[in-house]
């Protein structure tokens, strides 16, 4: 039983009327336009929902992880988009600056995160290192004082909003005498010379949600901007990611939820021979496994995210609550086309867009193998 | 500056709406409470004066049963600073004229610089309230304004008619109703939710008020004599066409009196 206590499910009621009134209602024009609704991110940032695991002396709302997974769930069930630009706003974007920064650096850039006027990106991810950071190509040279930046980074999520102020990059700064790579992360603010958002790709599904190519020829930015200790650029993060993969299971347990909203709606609703297709047994049940789906997403998330808040330890639960999850958005998102029938393959239609957007919850923060990995490793195999 | 603002716990718009058949009054239980969203956004104007001049006080005030502390928690959640609430089993039933008494006698006891309302509820929609308590705090009343400031010891209003927009204004204290021509209420942050438990408020029963009031059951304008069920529809004889559908469709009409026949 995952035992949410009246404030957090207070803030669930009000993130659902909002994903209902304001997010689902822009969804479609977004995901067709490829454009984040700005709109929607500013009411966002008023709400507080890019605070919520910050202490209020950061411009934060004093809540937890388990607050932000309940609002990143709600928001995904009509709008992955949307859901993502929260997640990655706060996991990747102003948690790292709050955990490794220095009290300069957290003041300087928490409170226009905390409060959504700002964006932050985290560029880790390039062509040849993702989950295998070691493989960075990325450099950056001390020189007269500054860091000089050279190098490009991949799918760097809100990287060129209108409102994005700053990215976060990892980058080698040395090698030791074997030859092993120093990673340090390194605050290259929007607008420095020599960075460059390049132009959005063209993804399957997330349509609405902004996602860059970067690259850095000689962007110089102060010594100062070193975030967290030289040469621990990766280690510092790892509880970064770990914290990410739970806010992700919320993402998935939420787009799982919503297609299984949409189709038992649609399954009383739609006849066929005279009766609701819900009355065969198909589809019953089928909905019956959805069902299952998204409750053990839920428990597994939830877990995860209270053993996170509690201080235990959560690697493991957050790796399997991630891979449970993204599973459990892809199979029902398939599972809702399907109940659909042809209306499912239209792209005005909720579950269309989720049956696109679900793929990548199997492949960000982490692929489904590198959950794997990591279930493994704590196994003891590896 | 203290600002009241009445807000109302009524049934979800979106829900089915059921009258209970033995008191004639709206049945509580039979769907999801909510907080009125003109009431809201009485709130919101109010919030957003506050949002310029953070001296403003805003109380939320409702008369409504126990349970309708959801709505004072709701904007206490959204930013009012306290709430009152007036709740009393005599109240229950209480027409406009009883209504408007009790909400004055508690605005006379709160005392405030400028009261707002919806112009009416969603469930009552008599419209009647914001003037009536005008009449009886002998305030000015600006009622249906799209459009609110406050300065120099002055509120002003603008209400949209027909054919031209006229700007109202009065001297504080006065009461203020509101159209849907007002923005849209906030959302509470999840600071403002876990920050609403920490503010004040106050439950008066109505003989701490008005002691006249109390007990009285006095709804003088209670009108409703009978109540029941709406009958579920009963089978009609389907007019099959074999032919001839159209004679037979005048005979129908015909014979309820709602067509004439004529011989030509």
């Amino acid at each position: 039983m995952i035992d949410f206590d009246d404030d957090q499910l207070e803030l669930q009621a009000m993130v659902r009327g909002f994903a209902n009134e304001v997010v689902d209602p822009a969804a479609y024009e977004a995901d067709r336009t490829k454009t984040l609704p700005m709109e929607v991110v500013r009411q966002m940032g008023e709400m507080g929902l890019f605070g919520l695991p910050f202490p209020e002396e950061y411009g934060g709302q004093g809540g937890t992880y388990v607050e932000l997974c309940l609002a990143i769930e709600e928001l995904a069930r009509v709008d992955q988009s949307i859901a993502v630009t929260l997640e990655a706003g706060v996991g990747l974007g102003a948690m790292p600056i709050f955990r490794s920064g220095t009290e300069e650096q957290k003041q300087q850039w928490l409170p226009r995160l905390t409060s959504g006027e700002a964006l932050a990106g985290f560029g880790l991810t390039e062509a040849e290192a993702g989950s295998d950071a070691g493989a960075t190509r990325t450099t950056a040279r001390l020189e007269g004082g500054e860091w000089v930046i050279d190098g490009s980074k991949q799918f760097i999520t809100n990287s060129g909003t209108p409102i994005t102020e700053l990215v976060t990059v990892t980058a080698v700064t040395g090698r030791d005498e074997s030859g092993k790579a120093e990673l340090s992360a390194i605050l290259v603010p929007t607008g420095t010379p020599g960075f460059t958002v390049e132009p959005a790709y063209d993804k399957v599904g997330w349509h609405a949600s902004d996602t860059h190519p970067l690259t850095f020829q000689g962007a110089r930015v102060p010594e100062a901007n070193l975030l967290g200790e030289r040469g621990r650029g990766f280690a510092n993060f790892i509880q970064t990611l770990d914290e990410g993969r739970v806010a992700f299971a919320a993402l998935g347990t939420g787009a799982a939820q919503g297609c299984l909203d949409e189709s038992i709606a649609y399954a009383k609703s739609r006849k066929v021979f005279g009766r609701p297709i819900g009355a065969n047994q198909h589809i019953a049940f089928t909905l019956a496994r959805m069902e299952a789906r998204v409750h053990q997403a839920r428990l597994a998330t939830y877990d995860a995210a209270f053993r996170l808040v509690a201080g235990k330890p959560f690697k493991k639960q957050a790796s399997i609550a991630k891979m449970v999850a993204s599973e459990a958005a892809m199979d029902n998102a398939r599972d809702a086309t399907q109940i659909f029938g042809g209306y499912g393959f239209m792209n005005e239609y909720r579950v269309a867009r989720h049956y696109r957007d679900s793929k990548v919850i199997e492949i960000g923060e982490g692929t489904t193998e590198v959950q794997l990995m990591i279930i493994a490793r704590e196994l003891g195999f590896s | 500056m203290r600002i009241i603002v009445l807000i109302k716990h009524v049934p979800d718009t979106w829900e089915e709406r059921v009258l209970d058949p033995v008191t004639g009054r709206l049945d509580r239980s039979a769907s999801e409470r909510v907080v009125d969203e003109i009431t809201e956004r009485a709130l919101e104007a109010a919030l957003a004066l506050k949002d310029r001049d953070k001296s403003i006080e805003v109380v939320a005030l409702t008369m409504g049963p126990s349970e309708s502390t959801g709505a004072i928690k709701k904007a206490l959640s959204m930013g009012a600073d306290s709430g009152i609430h007036l709740v009393d089993d005599a109240l229950a039933g209480a027409d406009a004229m009883t209504t408007a008494a009790t909400l004055a006698a508690a605005l006379r006891d709160a005392g405030a610089d400028l009261i707002i309302a919806g112009n009416e509820s969603t469930d009552g929609r008599g419209g009647v309230i914001p003037a009536m308590l005008a009449e009886h705090l002998g305030l000015p009343a600006l009622t249906f304004v799209s459009e609110l400031s406050i300065d120099g010891g002055r509120v002003r209003g603008e209400r949209a008619t027909e054919t031209a927009t006229s700007v109202v204004s009065a001297p504080l204290p006065a009461i203020v109703s509101i159209t849907e021509g007002m923005p849209e209420p906030r959302f509470p942050s999840f600071k403002g939710i876990m920050g609403a438990k920490k503010k004040p408020v106050a439950s008066h029963p109505l003989a701490d008020l008005e002691p006249a009031l109390a007990g009285s059951r006095s709804s003088a304008s209670s009108v409703v004599l009978t109540c029941e069920q709406r009958p579920g529809r009963t089978g009609a004889d389907p007019i099959v066409d074999e032919g001839d559908a159209g004679t037979k469709l005048a005979g129908w009409l015909i014979e309820r009196r709602l067509a004439e026949q004529r011989l030509v």
